[in-house]
């Protein structure tokens, strides 16, 4: 049996999307911003799809929603905007990020940081969420932009980011939010709290990769970071990405319609789940159930290594994650466990299994069982459960 | 590098079939029990070396037959990826037959190739190499424990790269030979740093003594400080361009390195008293010390050599004037 549990770095295209988008291939391939019947032919399903992604988030007309091409791309826009803008020019001279953000916000604020900006980073509490009132410990009216993620990646937790988008209004501070993981997942109502930039991503959640959106309040605008040709309002230049765009809006409608499915049903396969495997000994689970995304569950075996769990795992068809799968190629402890002060020796030992409204009860099942039998495999390998003679000092902490 | 780096390969794909086989079928993973050594007359030596927050931890049991010195049998448990299980199992399985000081022998490279399926190709990716000198660690840690040493006394020379065991010696030697200026120069000449890469600069996998960064700026520095001294003696500049200064230091180094030898010998000696432009003449006052005051070649044979040498090393319109 195959088991795709790895939602939260990409979904499987709904195939009602992917009908959506296939005129726009070999059929209605115009370039929309000419001046011909090629091009107007594609006008019209352009015009619906972006009905759809403001109609989604409740984005106002008045406010932008840029199409881009994937979220790592948004937030840099954000982040150097903000900086070419405010920090380079002396008007503020701080943000604010939290330490759990995705590699393309904390990579993005580093780098701002080595230019000479301050950067402040939230901690994270015992639940893996960022408090707001952090937040007020840190800013100041030099504060130009505070930019802390809806939900987070790895763990599902969610963050407060209406209070902390009110306290950066109180601060003359800019606010933005990396909706990746929260869009589909949760409400979006950008005219509620009123963030000045919200990002997130179609491949997230059953709609086509290569293609992202940027939501920009009115009276916010960011510099130009492509400057080019006039798509966009001038805003972000170069051609539409056509089916790319349909597929979103298509994807987006879906995801709307499907949200209490999510809510209800997804999270309560999701619970199975956890559920089953909290009743393996030593095992621990960071953000309480409440407080995450439904389909979230990042989950720790003591004792059992997370990519010698991946390796079981794969060998009985299970796809997972140790966390971000930006960083499954280097050899790091997940970041979000770091930033817990999880006990020290669990760092390694994160799963994350993250599931979609196309995952079956069946498919539970045997992930439940085929995730004991590895833990009870790689437990008896362990060092950790293993045996010492009588005097025994363990020598296992002496490095680092 | 810039096709290979596009899109993230799997690690996996890089395991060896037999890393793989091990991994899911571990020959050695277990335990020896006091009990078990003893039925067997045998020491038992237990030894431990990572830990669980650094990602990876190993526990080596031997058991040692204490007249011969030869592990008996040799078993592992292990905290760790794919590849850390598949070097501690391979390690163990090194380790059985052989005396201690045979085993303490055993590198990280043994237990690498080991796991190859083919001579040529590499049993792990680069970044995974470190698993295995984890495997070697572990058994120094056991040998020192069996003859109750420092493990530290098993190594001769300070190992800078456990990857590929390069040592800060050869490193020292090679980086000077070839006078290399970049980390990616070191590790095509040694294959330093070619692996997990955390002895490259500080904030890698692992915590290290001694950077390869370091090195460079330590040869560089050496450098600075050989191109400040030629400068400051002015060597790289025509004589007639030099300070005074600069100009003595030159004359005395020409007569220091060709003449004062054979003037000491004699019992005698000379110094520079003055340097002086006249006209086209470039003249050297010159004093005569000891034995060399007063002797009649002072003012032929050994003046027309002082002359000579000078002319030639340093301009030909140099005069010296004996006073």
């Amino acid at each position: 049996m195959r088991v795709y549990l790895d939602n939260n770095a990409t979904t499987m295209v709904d195939p009602d999307v992917m009908r959506e988008m296939e005129p726009f291939f070999v059929e209605k391939y115009g370039n929309p911003n000419s001046l011909h019947a090629f091009a107007s032919q594609t006008h019209p399903a352009l015009k619906v799809a972006m009905e759809k992604i403001y109609a989604v988030i409740n984005a106002p007309k008045s406010g932008w929603v840029l199409m881009r091409t994937c979220t790592t791309e948004s937030n840099n826009w954000v982040l150097k905007s903000i900086y070419l803008e405010e920090i380079l020019t002396g008007k503020k001279n701080h943000i604010v990020v939290s330490e759990v953000e995705h590699p393309s916000v904390l990579a993005t604020a580093k780098y701002i940081e080595s230019m000479g900006c301050k950067v402040s980073y939230l901690p994270v509490n015992s639940e893996g969420i960022v408090e707001a009132e952090r937040l007020r410990e840190v800013i100041t009216d030099k504060t130009a932009l505070v930019s802390v993620m809806w939900a987070n990646n790895e763990t599902g937790a969610i963050f407060p980011v209406e209070e902390m988008a009110q306290i950066a209004a109180e601060y003359g501070a800019k606010f933005h939010t990396d909706a990746v993981q929260a869009v589909g997942k949760i409400p979006i109502d950008v005219q509620d709290f009123e963030p000045d930039y919200l990002t997130f991503s179609a491949h997230k959640f059953h709609g086509p990769k290569g293609v992202g959106a940027l939501y920009i309040k009115k009276g916010s605008e960011l510099t130009p970071l492509l400057h080019g040709g006039s798509q966009m309002g001038g805003l972000r230049s170069g051609t539409l990405n056509v089916p790319g765009i349909v597929g979103m809006g298509k994807a987006m409608e879906i995801a709307a319609d499907a949200l209490d499915f999510e809510m209800v049903e997804v999270k309560e396969l999701r619970d199975m789940l956890e559920d089953a495997l909290l009743e393996i000994p030593d095992t621990f689970v960071v953000t309480p159930r409440n407080k995450r995304t439904a389909n979230t569950l990042l989950i720790a075996f003591r004792g059992v290594e997370g990519e010698a769990m991946l390796w079981d795992l794969n060998r009985a068809g299970i796809a997972a994650s140790t966390g971000s799968a930006c960083a499954s190629e280097d050899l790091e402890a997940n970041t979000v466990m770091e930033a817990i002060g999880a006990a020290e020796d669990l760092a390694h030992t994160a799963i994350r299994f993250s599931l979609s409204r196309f995952t079956t009860e069946e498919e539970i099942e045997y992930t439940i069982d085929a995730t004991k039998k590895a833990v009870e495999r790689l437990r008896s390998i362990s060092s950790s459960y293993a045996y010492a003679p009588k005097g025994h000092e363990s020598g296992l902490e002496a490095r680092h | 590098m810039g096709f290979d780096n596009l899109i993230g390969g799997t690690i996996w794909d890089e395991y060896s079939q037999k890393v793989q086989d091990l991994m899911n079928n571990p020959r050695n993973m277990g335990e020896i029990t006091e009990e078990e050594a003893e039925a067997m007359g045998a020491k038992l030596i237990v030894a431990d070396f990572g830990a669980e927050s650094c990602g990876d931890a190993v526990r080596l049991y031997w058991a040692v037959d204490p007249k011969t010195d030869v592990i008996l049998d040799s078993k592992f448990k292990s905290f760790g990826c794919g590849t850390a299980i598949a070097s501690s199992d391979t390690m163990a399985e090194l380790c059985k037959g052989k005396t201690v000081d045979e085993a303490v022998k055993i590198t990280n490279i043994d237990v690498e190739k080991a796991m190859r399926d083919d001579p040529d190709t590499p049993a792990v990716p680069p970044q995974k190499m470190h698993c295995s000198v984890m495997a070697y660690d572990v058994i120094k840690k056991a040998a020192a424990q069996y003859k109750g040493v420092d493990m530290d006394s098993f190594e001769e020379d300070v190992i800078v790269c456990e990857c590929a065991r390069v040592s800060l010696s050869t490193l020292r030697e090679v980086i000077r030979l070839n006078d290399l200026t970049t980390i990616e120069q070191i590790t095509d000449y040694t294959k330093a740093g070619a692996f997990c890469k955390s002895c490259i600069k500080p904030g890698g996998h692992e915590e290290r003594e001694i950077y390869l960064v370091d090195l460079l700026e330590e040869y560089e520095k050496e450098k600075m400080a050989k191109a400040a001294d030629a400068s400051a003696s002015g060597s790289d500049l025509p004589f007639k361009e030099m300070t005074i200064v600069q100009k003595i230091k030159a004359v005395d180094k020409v007569i220091d390195d060709n003449i004062r030898q054979m003037l000491i010998m004699d019992g005698g000696d000379m110094e520079v008293l003055d340097i002086k432009e006249n006209g086209e003449h470039i003249d050297i006052y010159i004093r005569y010390l000891g034995a060399c005051s007063g002797c009649a070649a002072s003012s032929t044979g050994t003046l027309f050599a002082i002359e000579n040498v000078l002319k030639e090393k340093l301009d030909p319109n140099i005069r010296v004037l004996p006073i």
